[in-house]
């Protein structure tokens, strides 16, 4: 694969087109391949790289080096200082003080963005899913038999400590820290659980590292067994994912069959077998206690918590349940060592998140970004900016229990920590991209029949209040909503998240909150004037009738 | 199968798979790669798989291996056909239909001319 050492970026929007951006743009492309750099670097448009009265703007990563107004004369010596002798040009670079605030962020990530590496999705659509020997040949099992004969479980554990990794299926808890609490609890046997029941809409990460690379995941979880002294581990897959299913279970057979798991890995006395099992379709599954539940055979339901399945899990057992993509980073931290991986993302989330991006852009499907990219550089970069050159309107992270980003917040850098800040979160990584023709009511009234139909009866506030939550919003779409009905739904939902047994019920309303603080106007011409702003909700039909 | 006992036997068995590989690309073997994840299938992977297969015994293209592998995160370029002739570098084609396979086969692997027309990048996420 392609190494990128660096990109440009260059500004397209229509000032910079009239500035002549798109001759800077080919005198980038001629002077990089007359330098031989073509294979290390990549020259990008941007729409809007917010400069005004510099454009057009070029953009240098990794060192966000920001240079304006460029002209193609400009182009020969960026290209030999900056990118041939990696020196940034200071009597080029744009006014940093003019910098329009959108862009603020370049100044505190400067050569803070590393080369990307690719983690995750290392070998995803490169190897074929079904051959052990095209795993072995991208370093696959290295870090098992690295873990199982060099290794102590400790030492393994102090390891993935160290790195920083923190869970990917939502909440964000540091992997390690988990794996210790299990170990250093008594009690046996102990067991692995791996969550890949992805049942967050608009997620399909998981998917598509299980389907494209199933080795990873249980190489993953052997060293997660080996950390823990755990013999026996469980892959719990999605009903929806039949095809994941099949090559996890074709996997597991190649594994045995060469010696990578079963009785005696590697020649060691360590012993680790895992049985894949298949959801039955129930979006509450995907909570770790309900996953435990399930698999024990029970209704999928939430248990009350504490205790955490850290100290009594599967069959009552300390139980470690992680994330697919979390498991799908350990083999790289093994092997490369935990520092290799804080090399990657910001200081306090490190390493590489896979987003899928979807909705109204022009590329949709799955990218891996360190941590700390912004939506605005996913859209425009990744997405390839929105589709039909529509302007963005708002982003939901995270799945339909996500929150809602507004436009104006899509500068926000994507890690847990500033999400937390910000009040959103980074959830399951799905990103859906909603462009100025989507109507909040419609989409809020979506996402609450998703949770109404979801919602498993257990606790009160979560049946009752996404049922409730449904009516309103269903009834605000038709025109028919009074304005009493924001305090009722702030008091629901708000409820909801306090005394929900489990985080379905906690989050449910997470977007209808969301929508209520940033597009609180849109709502009110629903009831008030009986207009949807985007003409999508059917009011002027059923107005007419009535 | 003589199953792996340390990492040094692990290391012997990727050399060997390695060896392999440099073997069949040295002798200008031909691969063509379709992704077969779910999304894949869903536009279509597997009659592009059946349609490669058909075409590839059709032009007696007996050295030509037919393989599978996941999706590689380009949801909306699929079905997608990746095509390693000996030892140069892939070309990705997206958006490929059946009738595409033909032209494929035919103008790139057998005439060396690489169809330009369904070509995407094959690095079209860029790393920063």
């Amino acid at each position: 694969m392609k190494i990128i050492r660096s990109m440009v970026l260059v500004s397209a929007d229509d000032e910079s087109l009239a500035r002549g951006a798109q001759d800077v743009f080919h005198a980038f492309l001629e002077e990089i391949d007359e330098f031989g750099l073509s294979d290390q670097i990549t020259v990008t448009t941007i729409r809007d790289a917010g400069m005004h009265g510099e454009k057009p703007t070029v953009i240098v990563y990794p060192d966000a080096a920001v240079y304006g107004p460029v002209t193609v004369e400009d182009v020969h010596t960026i290209v030999e200082e900056h990118l041939h002798k990696g020196n940034i040009v200071p009597g080029l670079l744009a006014m940093m003080r003019e910098m329009a605030p959108e862009i603020g962020w370049m100044r505190g990530r400067r050569g803070a963005l590393p080369v990307q590496k690719r983690i995750v999705l290392e070998r995803a659509g490169v190897v074929n899913p079904a051959s052990i020997e095209d795993y072995i040949l991208y370093d696959g099992y290295q870090a098992l038999g690295k873990a199982l004969t060099k290794m102590t479980p400790a030492e393994v554990i102090a390891e993935v400590e160290k790195s920083g990794l923190q869970g990917r299926g939502g909440a964000g808890f540091p992997t390690g820290r988990k794996w210790s609490f299990v170990a250093a609890t008594p009690g046996s046997p102990k067991y692995v659980i791996c969550n890949a029941d992805e049942s967050e809409p608009g997620t399909f990460k998981d998917r598509l590292i299980i389907e494209g690379d199933p080795f990873s995941i249980i190489e993953a979880m052997t060293i997660a067994g080996y950390a823990i002294n755990a013999h026996e581990g469980f892959i719990y897959i999605r009903g929806e994912y039949p095809l994941a299913y099949k090559r996890i279970e074709h996997a597991i057979a190649e594994a045995e069959k060469h010696g990578m798991l079963g009785e005696h890995i590697f020649g060691t006395d360590f012993s680790f077998h895992i049985h894949p099992h298949a959801g039955a379709g129930a979006y509450i599954c995907g909570e770790e206690t309900a996953l435990i539940e399930s698999l024990e055979g029970k209704r999928g339901m939430p248990r009350a918590r504490p205790p955490y399945p850290t100290t009594y899990g599967l069959y009552g057992k300390p139980t470690v349940v992680n994330n697919v993509e979390t498991l799908a980073s350990m083999p790289a931290i093994i092997r490369n060592g935990a520092m290799w991986y804080r090399e990657v993302g910001s200081p306090k989330s490190t390493g590489t998140k896979v987003y899928t991006i979807l909705g109204n852009v022009n590329f949709t499907g799955v990218i891996e970004a360190p941590m700390g990219i912004t939506l605005r550089e996913v859209i425009d970069i990744y997405g390839k900016g929105m589709k039909n050159d529509k302007a963005l309107k708002l982003v939901q992270t995270g799945g339909s229990s996500g929150t809602i980003v507004p436009a104006s917040l899509q500068d926000t850098p994507l890690d847990f920590d500033a999400f937390r800040n910000a009040g959103v979160s980074l959830g399951s990584g799905a990103l859906l991209v909603c462009d100025e023709d989507t109507c909040v009511v419609d989409l809020a009234k979506v996402i609450l029949r998703f949770f109404r139909n979801e919602c498993c009866g257990k606790c009160t506030p979560c049946r009752i209040g996404t049922l409730r939550l449904y009516e309103i919003i269903s009834q605000i779409s038709e025109g028919r909503g009074s304005l009493d009905d924001f305090d009722l739904m702030q008091k629901i939902s708000e409820a909801m998240s306090e005394v929900s047994n489990c985080g379905l019920g906690q989050t449910a309303a997470t977007a209808l909150r969301d929508i209520l603080k940033y597009f609180r106007a849109e709502v009110e011409a629903h009831i008030v004037d009986h207009v949807c702003p985007t003409g999508v909700c059917p009011i002027k039909e059923l107005a007419a009738v009535a | 199968m003589k199953k792996i006992q340390s990492l040094e036997d692990l290391k012997k068995f990727r050399e060997q798979i390695i060896e392999e590989k440099r073997r069949k690309a040295s002798a200008g073997k031909v691969e063509l790669i379709v992704t077969l994840g779910s999304c894949g299938i869903a536009a279509g992977a597997l009659d592009v798989l059946q349609a490669v297969k058909a075409q590839v015994k059709a032009d007696h293209l007996d050295g030509a291996v037919v393989s599978e592998t996941g999706c590689i995160g380009l949801c909306h370029h699929e079905p997608i056909l990746e095509v390693v002739i000996g030892d140069q570098p892939k070309v990705t084609y997206g958006r490929v239909t059946v009738d595409a396979v033909k032209r494929i086969v035919r103008e790139h692997v057998l005439d060396g001319k690489v169809v330009e027309d369904y070509v995407i990048d094959a690095t079209p996420f860029p790393t920063i």
